[in-house]
């Protein structure tokens, strides 16, 4: 299999926009092909991630439409949806075609415009993934799954409110420092927390779960450009190599798990990508992980290995996970404080580890990072991509 | 015909200061303190100088809620319409919110405008909530009537508190439908939309004594939920206390 890496990578502002997909598809991708200066180097493909362009956009066959809108023909173009883990799943893709040789170099761009509908419509369609006989009909909606979710993993594990609210505090401080995140608003344990006001500054949504708990609804594309390692020997460009994805599934109905707090989709993605890296998780100096709630954070950093079972609490507490501290997680903001557009998140997720660990990103950046892990979390943790970067000096 | 002076006295509704609002300061999620006072009518050139910039935002219908609001203060200001009140938000003395209303008669309060300039910390929601109280609970009212012109809006008071349609009145901002909060509604939902502590420390009354505004463009990024990164300190505003522009 041949060494395959990033050699580009941007994102757009993350937030509520009024560009069109297609539009904020083309920033990204110009943003990243830019970086990766490839000069006269061909593009073989282009994969794009997205989520609901059918229904919220009115849209389909979006890579054909970008590879249109860059005048990149005749690569190949095709569009990947696999839910929330689409990004990820995305640069599978790209890997496994540069891998075996059908390709040497692909662009990767995830993009989703969920603002084009109201907040009830896009949380409507991102329940869409859930069981349609066993949870949708019911109203099961994503923050209802993650309450349900917090409320067992809270009562298992003595994770108080107190530990959401720092992981929501630390991942809006991180955001600050990220001028594509969407929300750059600090928040204090006071305001959401301790104080009276906090009843109604931080309502409850899916109650152990509150406001300041859940991402927002958010518009955004973010891109890579992906190479084999020998085309990246021609660019004069830092290298992150791919050095591991890992995939796997889970029941699609929650309950039907013998241990509902048991990601064992996350667990079992992440074992194989650091198998297929050679690294274990003591091995990867940054995080990205998909905290569509702040709970997941938590769970996800248990559940890949970071922490033993039970214990991620206590790191939090301790600053462990901080931008300063032992294992950095989200420096980006995640999905809490930087935005979810589901089919960009897990691209953007390798963009912020791209910048991490070629030290570019500026305010918030890791010391001496050099190996990086993502987490894409798809469904209610029934289709999960991980991915372990590393920085490659070639 | 008689002098100018009577022909005035005919145009203008019978002055009335409304009863004092006390003010009280509020934490944001943020950490910072809200206070929410009872602005003065020669405020009302500072307070139109801060609306301005909203008139030509389409986004969340800003323009529309913001034309009217426009309208409603001056006609505070030249004594337009009767027994009208305006409320502020002030974060540091910078200008976060307004909220007005009016009262129709000793049993029944009219809502009219929120507008938020700090947006991402509820502060529309803690202004409405205050204009509620000020309504029900200093001006004695049996109920407020309420019409939403955004989906902002809709969410934030018919759905939150929630109130009930009162399809058979005619709202004063037009046709819409109107809705009602009543003294009932309002005491069941204060316990998690009402909030804020009396009396203010002096320190946080003195900072909140002076309007100060945003710059323009950091109002524009504000309410089109862009960065606040340009925030700065507050613009002093071009307007004098008591005097026209």
């Amino acid at each position: 299999m041949r060494t395959v890496g990033i050699v580009g990578a941007a994102m757009t502002k993350f937030g509520r926009s009024e560009s069109s997909l297609i539009d904020l598809a083309v920033e990204a991708s110009l943003g990243a092909l830019h970086d990766a200066q490839l000069g006269e180097i061909p593009i073989d493909g282009v994969v794009v991630a997205n989520m609901g362009a059918a229904r919220l956009n009115r849209q389909t066959a979006v890579a054909s439409a970008l590879v249109d809108r860059l005048c990149l023909y005749p690569a190949a173009a095709e569009t990947v949806e696999n839910g929330p883990a689409s990004g990820a799943s995305a640069v599978k893709v790209a890997f496994q075609a540069i891998a075996s040789g059908m390709a040497d170099v692909v662009l990767v761009t995830g993009a989703e415009r969920m603002r084009a509908v109201s907040n009830l419509e896009a949380t409507d369609f991102v329940a869409s993934l859930s069981h349609p006989e066993a949870e949708y009909i019911y109203g099961v909606t994503l923050p209802a799954l993650a309450g349900l979710f917090a409320r067992l993993y809270m009562d298992r594990y003595g994770v108080e409110r107190k530990h959401l609210a720092m992981i929501a505090i630390k991942n809006h401080e991180n955001a600050m420092k990220n001028p594509c995140a969407h929300i750059h608003q600090p928040i204090t344990i006071e305001g959401i927390l301790t104080a009276p006001e906090a009843v109604v500054n931080n309502p409850p949504i899916a109650a152990p779960l509150h406001l300041f708990d859940c991402c927002p609804v958010s518009d955004g594309a973010a891109s890579l450009v992906i190479a084999a390692g020998e085309v990246a020997d021609r660019l004069e460009r830092p290298f992150v190599r791919i050095a591991g994805i890992g995939q796997a599934t889970d029941t699609h109905a929650v309950h039907e798990r013998l241990d509902p707090t048991d990601l064992a989709a996350v667990r079992r993605a992440s074992e194989r990508a650091f198998e297929a890296a050679g690294i274990a998780p003591s091995d990867v100096d940054v995080l990205e992980l998909h905290d569509a709630f702040t709970i997941l954070e938590l769970a996800e950093s248990e559940a890949a290995g970071f922490f033993p079972r039970g214990e991620a609490a206590t790191a939090i507490e301790r600053g462990e996970t901080a931008l300063t501290g032992r294992l950095p997680v989200n420096p980006s903001g995640g999905l809490k404080a930087k935005g979810h557009p589901v089919g960009a998140t897990g691209v953007a997720q390798m963009v912020e580890l791209s910048w991490q660990l070629r030290g570019e990103a500026s305010e918030r950046q890791v010391r001496d990072a050099e190996i990086g892990f993502a987490c894409n979390f798809g469904g209610f943790g029934n289709n999960v991509v991980a991915t372990v970067l590393r920085r490659e000096d070639r | 015909m008689g002098h100018a002076s009577d022909l005035e006295a005919l145009l203008r509704p019978p002055a009335r200061e409304m009863p004092l609002y006390p003010p009280k300061t509020i934490t944001l999620a943020s950490g910072e303190q809200m206070v929410v006072r009872q602005a003065a009518r020669d405020e009302v050139p500072v307070l139109l100088e801060a609306v301005a910039p909203l008139l030509w935002v389409e986004r969340d219908f800003y323009d529309i809620v913001a034309a009217r609001l426009f309208s409603e203060l001056l006609a505070y200001k030249r004594y337009r319409v009767r027994d009208e009140y305006v409320l502020v938000g002030l974060i540091d003395g910078v200008l976060a919110g307004i909220v007005n209303g009016r009262e129709v008669d000793a049993k029944t309060g009219m809502s009219y405008h929120t507008v938020t300039i700090r947006r991402g910390l509820r502060v529309g929601s803690h202004l409405f909530a205050a204009k509620m109280e000020y309504h029900i609970e200093y001006l004695g009212e049996e109920e407020v009537l309420i019409v939403a012109e955004s989906p902002i809006g809709f969410r934030r008071w018919m759905i939150e508190y929630p109130l009930e349609k009162r399809y058979s009145v005619q709202h004063e901002l037009g046709g819409v439908p109107s809705w009602v909060l009543s003294r009932e509604t309002y005491f069941a939902a204060k316990p998690r939309l009402v909030a804020g502590r009396r009396p203010v420390p002096d320190a946080l009354l003195r900072a909140a004594e002076a309007i100060r505004l945003l710059s323009e463009e950091a109002v524009r990024q504000q309410v089109l939920g862009e960065t606040n990164a340009a925030i700065d300190a507050g613009r002093p505003a071009k307007a004098k206390k008591g005097g026209a522009r």
